[in-house]
């Protein structure tokens, strides 16, 4: 399994006694195999679990985070975003393939993990990664290299050409995400060096997506007539519909990246459950309080606040910190997403930056502090003594991300632009992209 | 003949078509409508962006009646409508010069 240390912290007791008592086994009865037997083997339970668990995190991006994300732009633009998730779901699905699994997880360096393992070269039926078939973990992850890039959508909603869209994507993945996921999980990576815990992709996933989601609203514009023209979400039931398949699929997501079904895996799932429904009442409440009503959107986004806080924690806290991230997630994303964006006036269609950025860094920095055995958790990173030493880690990986994430978006972004221009035409926007970048409609009616 | 359009809250359609065949009125024609008056419109917040929508959604009944029984119709959708609150609506009365029932040519009256 890939630098998860604190999993080891915990199963490292009952992992060495078995292997202890088995070695005496083999020894006593097959002097001479022992060493073979010792290496690892695959495990049904857990071969079971995640092939679950990588159905649910595709489940995450179709249908979940393409309905989320559809109900809250204008009808004219419902079939861009759907259309938007679903290409890139096929896209990332073959560059993975091709080399991104590669890059990510070919072997071992600090910053890319070569391209050892293009065309996943060597993976076949009997390659193990851990305790589970290669092909099981390359498609687990797999799954998560196509939910980053489409929580980026967001951001830029309702007025990219489609065909900016998927060139930038494609480039995107291949030198900010699969290098960034390497650093952390990868073998050798340089963060996952220095003991940082990112259980399930705060920094990877959630941080990377966000800042770049940011600096794309930015290097696009707002859209024609943000924001003193009316721009409500066209149909918030298929929002509450993708919020609460979001909800589902992050088991998958989370407990899943125990990479095993074991008592890690068990505690993911519950402190998930516990931070998500904490950070809704959360948004819901503050919402109350600034606005006089509990909105559905509201708690809504606060669900997903709370989804993407525990993310990096997931492994690593208990309920307790749970709680507070989950409380600390949906109040902070809810200023994020609605007196901050007003304040600054980007147009970050649909909130990337304000959920996705700052819940992953609330998570990240937070996941630092209630890691801590004291606290409930399950320890700090290999080689880290104190929540001072877990935080500094945990801050460097969150610059770290957004600094590079950052920069190498904005140029991708601006060679995109100048090769092929990255917005549509006034006209188009208005028309909306349904019609001028798909020649379809979502409603006949 | 009069044309009586009545601007009424949605939810009221029902009883006042009830109403209104009750006393004998054969049909009508209806449609959604949008617009304010007096009760002007309400806000929304999504996610801290607050939209004012000016538009009300209402419903508006075009019932075309004999001029002896106006006073009646009138009252009755009156009845039926009346919620007393702001934004119950508005009825509008106008003569009208002709009528045609399109099956059988038949005119005034006795297309009713």
């Amino acid at each position: 399994m890939f630098n998860f240390p604190f999993q080891k912290t915990m199963t490292r007791g009952f992992k060495l006694e078995k292997i202890f008592l088995w070695l005496i086994f083999m020894i006593i009865f097959f002097p001479g195999s022992a060493i073979a037997q010792e290496e690892a083997q695959i495990s049904a339970g857990d071969t079971a679990w995640m092939l679950t668990a990588t159905a649910l995190v595709l489940f995450m991006t179709i249908p979940g985070l393409s309905l989320f994300y559809a109900g809250m732009v204008r009808s004219k633009n419902v079939l861009s975003v759907l259309m938007q998730c679903f290409a890139i779901t096929s896209l990332m699905t073959v560059l993975w393939v091709i080399y991104g699994y590669s890059i990510a997880f070919g072997g071992e360096g600090a910053y890319w993990g070569g391209l050892s393992k293009m065309f996943l070269k060597g993976i076949g039926v009997d390659t193990l990664s851990g305790t589970i078939p290669e092909t099981v973990f390359m498609t687990f992850q797999m799954t998560f290299a196509i939910i980053t890039p489409a929580l980026i959508v967001g951001a830029f909603a309702e007025r990219m050409k489609f065909s900016a869209m998927l060139v930038f994507m494609a480039i995107w993945l291949t030198i900010v995400y699969a290098p960034i996921t390497h650093w952390v999980w990868g073998e050798g990576g340089w963060l996952g060096g220095k003991g940082i815990l990112d259980f399930a992709g705060g920094t990877v996933v959630h941080i990377n997506a966000g800042i770049a989601g940011l600096v794309a609203a930015l290097v696009l514009g707002k859209r024609k007539g943000y924001p003193n023209t009316a721009m409500p979400p066209h149909n918030l039931t298929l929002t509450v519909v993708g919020a609460s398949m979001l909800w589902v699929g992050w088991f998958g997501f989370n407990a899943g990246s125990e990479l095993a079904a074991d008592g890690v895996a068990g505690m993911a799932m519950a402190v998930t459950q516990i931070a998500t429904a904490t950070a809704a009442l959360g948004w819901m409440f503050s919402e109350w309080l600034a606005h006089g009503k509990p909105s559905v959107l509201g708690i809504a986004s606060g669900a997903v606040a709370g989804l993407v806080a525990i993310t990096p924690a997931s492994g690593a806290v208990g309920p307790m910190g749970a709680l507070i991230i989950g409380a600390v997630a949906g109040v902070g994303c809810f200023i994020a997403a609605t007196k901050i964006k007003r304040a600054l006036g980007y147009d970050d269609s649909l909130d990337v930056f304000g959920v996705h950025a700052i819940g992953g860094i609330i998570g990240a920095i937070l996941t630092g502090v209630f890691c801590a055995e004291s606290l409930g958790g399950a320890g700090f990173g290999d080689g880290i003594s104190g929540i001072g030493g877990q935080v500094v880690v945990q801050f460097t990986g969150v610059m770290a991300t957004i600094i590079y994430t950052g920069i190498v978006s904005l140029i991708i972004l601006k060679v995109v632009d100048v090769i092929m221009g990255l917005r549509v035409s006034e006209e188009e926007e208005t028309e909306g992209l349904d019609i001028s970048q798909h020649q379809e409609k979502g409603y006949i009616l | 003949m009069k044309k009586i359009e009545a601007i009424i809250k949605p939810f009221k359609l029902e009883e006042v078509k009830e109403a209104l065949t009750d006393i004998g009125v054969q049909g009508m024609t209806v449609t959604e409508v949008k617009g304010f008056g007096r009760q002007k419109g309400h806000k929304e917040i999504y996610r801290g962006a607050e939209y004012t929508v000016d538009f009300l959604p209402k419903v508006k009944i075009e019932v075309v009646v004999s001029s002896n029984q106006l006073d009646q119709v009138v009252e009755t959708i009156i009845r039926s409508a009346k919620t007393g609150t702001i934004g119950d609506g508005k009825i509008f009365v106008t003569d009208l010069t002709e009528m045609i029932r399109i099956r059988t040519g038949e005119k005034g009256d006795s297309a009713l």
